[in-house]
């Protein structure tokens, strides 16, 4: 029996295959999945030919460190937003384990050689603890993400100031400098941990059952219920995620920096939501990725050297990066609303 | 000869056609003025579609309205017919819960004075109406603070300073208890000694003798007849309205196994915080492996609330379930899966598909833990098995497993989610409106489908609210009635007219189980 593609009722958008507008369709949908990834490397040659010295390795170095401390956060910001939620207390939590890391590392000693490792436990503790607390509040609470959130911004950045008086702290051994500067065949360790961490990511999301059941709560919450899913604990543990990788990113950032400061990760909230957005994730849930993540991050860093290099006041940078945000989602909105 | 006045509303040879369904064939509907007219007929026989045309909220095929002398513009907007009088009230009130009555009242209409709101005339006003009406409800009181009864209150007063002519209310008495009717039908009296009209739809037949003059009955979107309440008695309007001209297999009886699944005295009661929901009282039934139980009732019965409930989905008061081992109630949908429930949801797209993710992953879902590689990955190459199995044994057609379920027609996107069930292998199956918004093919496809299941052993629960449908596919047949059980009939012995009585007209509810 030959069946058609489709069955015959009108009732539904039974258009899957028509011929003259489908080559149009997939011409959008191929930007749509590779528009971003083609900006930045239309990008990187506008800035290589304005000024050879951006493709130098050491500039090269310079943009992918710089990337990997909100990149290692974009990752689970991905997942965050997967589910319909948001974080916007990254940048304060970021400063608060970095924090807290530090004070560790103080309290094993500073001739100590695993003062890291004392650091590297105290950070990822105080993430995932404040992601547990956020998550459960958003669940638990059912108050909104971007209220819990915001309040969090505010609260541990203060907790931060409190720890050490607003004081920085610094003054670590080798050991710990190594996970902020040192290299492994050429390439910086934060950006290897961030390839790690991106990878991990894209396993759990494009393999896992894990990964089925974020796209199924974001997709349709109610729908995910019904179909047997633990939602809550779900929602919580994406917040948990976002604070274990918040915390390793203020670990490296101190690592990076030789100190950890209370203003450390001002402003992360933005690039990193950036990042997700840029790279074609839907502020409402269900779409997105870590592939369209890690690019929206480059995306973001190359274009902030490469003003840097062509000598653009960091004001008109400000303006340049809000201005790709939005056009990023004009762009996904326009092509969504015309499919 | 005596002189007749035209009616107030005349509806003539009214046509609508949605894609693949004729909503209205040539449909007449006259209402005189100062009376009260009840517009009655089943669950799909054309009377929402009816209504919101009048409204103005869809537009006609064909067919003319003449109001009041006039012939009505088919392009009026909803808010040119309530400037010419013509008010609809719906189920749903369009009320703005934090403003005030007078607010909701004069809404976009305020009194002005020099530009600004005259605030005290229109506190004076809108209390002048509510008295004239006899409520005592307080115009400066947030509209969230009132009954469901008050708040109908609310937008009866707000058709009265549109100087309405027409009121046309969708189910009045749904969310309304037995003291509060009383209240609407003296309040409707008083409308009715003014001159002002109504059309009241409702499926509780004792109303319509107890407050309406006239009746119209639709079925299957056509003028079946319409006359004087007072000249028929609830039977006769019973036949009128059955007898829908679906044409649904009836599909050969199954002799059934033991009992599966027990239920004893679910209850929920009414909650402050929910007035709209739905109250159960003590239903209790059993499930045999093997048979399909049909939920019959009204919409609003509380069918779905049921099955909801024994799904672990919705919270109740009261109530336990005997399934093997297991005794109690689910917490959540996951215990109950994991028991051996599966449900396929009354709202397809809003509570059963994933639209913009594709097929294979919308149908896998729920038995990810069962294909998936140390509990954590997806075994995509079972996950292909499967979806390509129930495919093919669902004959659902599509391009290929991996476009988006959201692409597909209604017919086949209830065939993905009834494999989705399928994949579970459930002893239970909960179908909540298998076949809504499908065509005629599909349905019959379904149908079978659900035979075929209980064939196998599975107890599979049927609700509907298509008569005609649940007597086709129904080995037994359970009535709900406001939240109780009004009867449990064997399908081969049912009829409709029977069925209809339970559903529609005040009933003992069971008092044992059955």
């Amino acid at each position: 029996m030959t069946e058609p593609q489709v069955d015959g009722s009108m009732t539904d958008n039974a258009a899957i295959v028509r011929e003259p507008a489908s080559r149009r369709r997939d011409m959008i949908g191929w930007l749509r999945t590779y528009g971003t990834a083609l900006f930045l490397v239309v990008l990187i040659v506008f800035f290589t030919a304005q000024n050879d010295r951006f493709l130098s390795p050491r500039n090269l170095t310079n943009i992918l460190t710089e990337v990997s401390i909100y990149g290692i956060i974009s990752v689970g910001m991905t997942f965050v937003i997967l589910t319909g939620g948001v974080d916007l207390a990254v940048g304060s939590l970021l400063a608060f384990a970095g924090m807290a890391g530090g004070l560790a590392a103080h309290a094993m000693g500073l001739d100590s050689t695993f003062d890291w490792l004392a650091a590297l436990v105290a950070a990822l503790a105080v993430g995932g603890i404040v992601g547990w607390l956020q998550g459960r509040a958003v669940t638990f609470f059912g108050i909104p993400a971007f209220i819990v959130t915001l309040g969090g911004m505010t609260m541990w950045r203060g907790a931060t100031l409190i720890l050490n008086d607003g004081a920085p702290v610094s003054g670590y051994s080798d050991a710990y400098r190594w996970w902020g500067t040192g290299a492994v065949l050429g390439l910086p360790v934060p950006v290897l941990i961030f390839a790690l961490v991106a990878a991990i990511g894209y396993v759990v999301q494009r393999y896992s059952r894990y990964g089925r059941q974020i796209y199924a709560v974001g997709g349709n919450i109610e729908a995910a219920r019904l179909n047997g899913l633990d939602v809550k604990r779900l929602v919580t543990s994406v917040y948990v995620a976002i604070g274990l990788l918040s915390g390793l990113a203020g670990f490296l950032l101190s690592a990076r920096l030789g100190s950890a400061e209370a203003v450390a990760g001002t402003g992360y909230e933005l690039r990193v939501i950036a990042s997700v957005v840029i790279g074609g994730a839907s502020l409402s849930g269900g779409r997105g990725g870590i592939g369209g993540t890690v690019i929206g991050a480059l995306l973001i860093g190359v274009m902030g050297n490469g003003l840097v290099i062509m000598h653009v006041s960091s004001y008109w940078q400000q303006v340049v990066i809000g201005f790709i945000i939005v056009a990023a989602v004009a762009f996904d909105t326009y092509t969504k609303t015309r499919r | 000869m005596t002189e007749v006045a035209p009616p107030l509303l005349e509806v003539r040879d009214m046509h609508k056609s949605f894609p693949g369904v004729r909503a209205l064939e040539g449909v007449r509907l006259s209402v005189r003025r100062g009376e009260v007219h009840a517009l009655l007929g089943e669950n799909g026989a054309g009377k929402s579609t009816l209504l919101k045309i009048l409204a103005g909220a869809q537009p006609t095929d064909a067919g003319e309205i003449w109001f009041d002398g006039q012939a009505l513009a088919a392009a009026d907007r909803p808010l040119d017919r309530q400037r010419a009088g013509l008010i609809t009230i719906y189920q749903e009130f369009n009320l703005l819960p934090d403003m005030s009555v007078a607010e909701n009242m004069y809404l976009g209409r305020e009194p002005l004075r020099r530009g600004l709101i005259d605030w005290p005339r229109m506190f004076a006003d809108a209390d002048a109406i509510l008295a004239d009406l006899g409520m005592t409800i307080d115009p400066r009181c947030e509209v969230r603070l009132l009954s469901v009864a008050q708040q109908q209150m609310v937008e009866i007063a707000r058709a009265m300073t549109q100087n309405a002519k027409l009121i046309v209310m969708d189910e009045p008495t749904a969310a309304l208890s037995a003291r509060e009717v009383d209240t609407l039908h003296r309040l409707i009296a008083g409308l009715k000694a003014r001159g002002i009209s109504i059309i009241y739809v409702t499926h509780r037949l004792e109303e319509v003798k107890a407050c309406c003059d006239r009746f119209t009955v639709l079925r299957d979107g056509r003028f079946v007849a319409d006359g004087n309440v007072a000249d028929v008695e609830i039977g006769d309007i019973i036949r009128l309205m059955v007898g829908r001209n679906v044409e649904f297999l009836r599909l050969p009886r199954r002799p059934a196994g033991d009992i599966v699944l027990r239920v004893r005295d679910v209850v929920r009661r009414r909650h402050p915080t929910d007035i709209h929901a739905v109250t159960l009282n003590n239903l209790s039934l059993d499930l045999h492996a093997g048979e399909i139980l049909g939920l019959a009732g009204l919409v609003g019965a509380g069918r779905t609330e049921f099955a909801r409930i024994l799904f672990g989905a919705d919270k109740a008061d009261g109530g336990i379930l005997y399934l093997d081992g297991w005794t109690g109630r689910f917490r959540s949908p996951g215990q109950a899966i994991g028991a051996g429930l599966a449900l396929v949801p009354e709202d397809r797209k809003q509570q059963g598909c994933f639209l913009d993710q594709s097929i294979r992953h919308n149908m896998s879902l729920p038995s990810l833990s069962r294909i998936a590689k140390w509990g954590l990955f997806v075994d995509e190459r079972a996950e292909h098995a499967l979806v390509d199995h129930y495919a093919r044994a669902l004959r659902i057609k599509m391009p290929n497993a991996e476009v988006a379920i959201g692409t597909l027609s209604g017919g086949n996107q209830q065939k993905v989610l009834l494999a989705r069930c399928m994949a579970l292998r459930p002893r239970v199956l909960i179908v909540d409106e298998p076949t809504r918004g499908i065509d005629v093919g599909a349905k019959g496809e379904v149908h079978q489908l659900l035979a075929d299941l209980a064939g196998e052993g599975v107890a599979v629960v049927v609700i509907s609210s298509e008569l005609p449908e649940v007597m086709a596919v129904s080995d037994r047949i359970a009535v709900f009635r406001e939240g109780s059980l009004t009867g449990i009939v064997e399908a081969v012995e049912a009829d409709e007219a029977q069925l209809m009585h339970l559903m529609a007209v005040e009933t003992a509810p069971l008092a044992a189980t059955a």
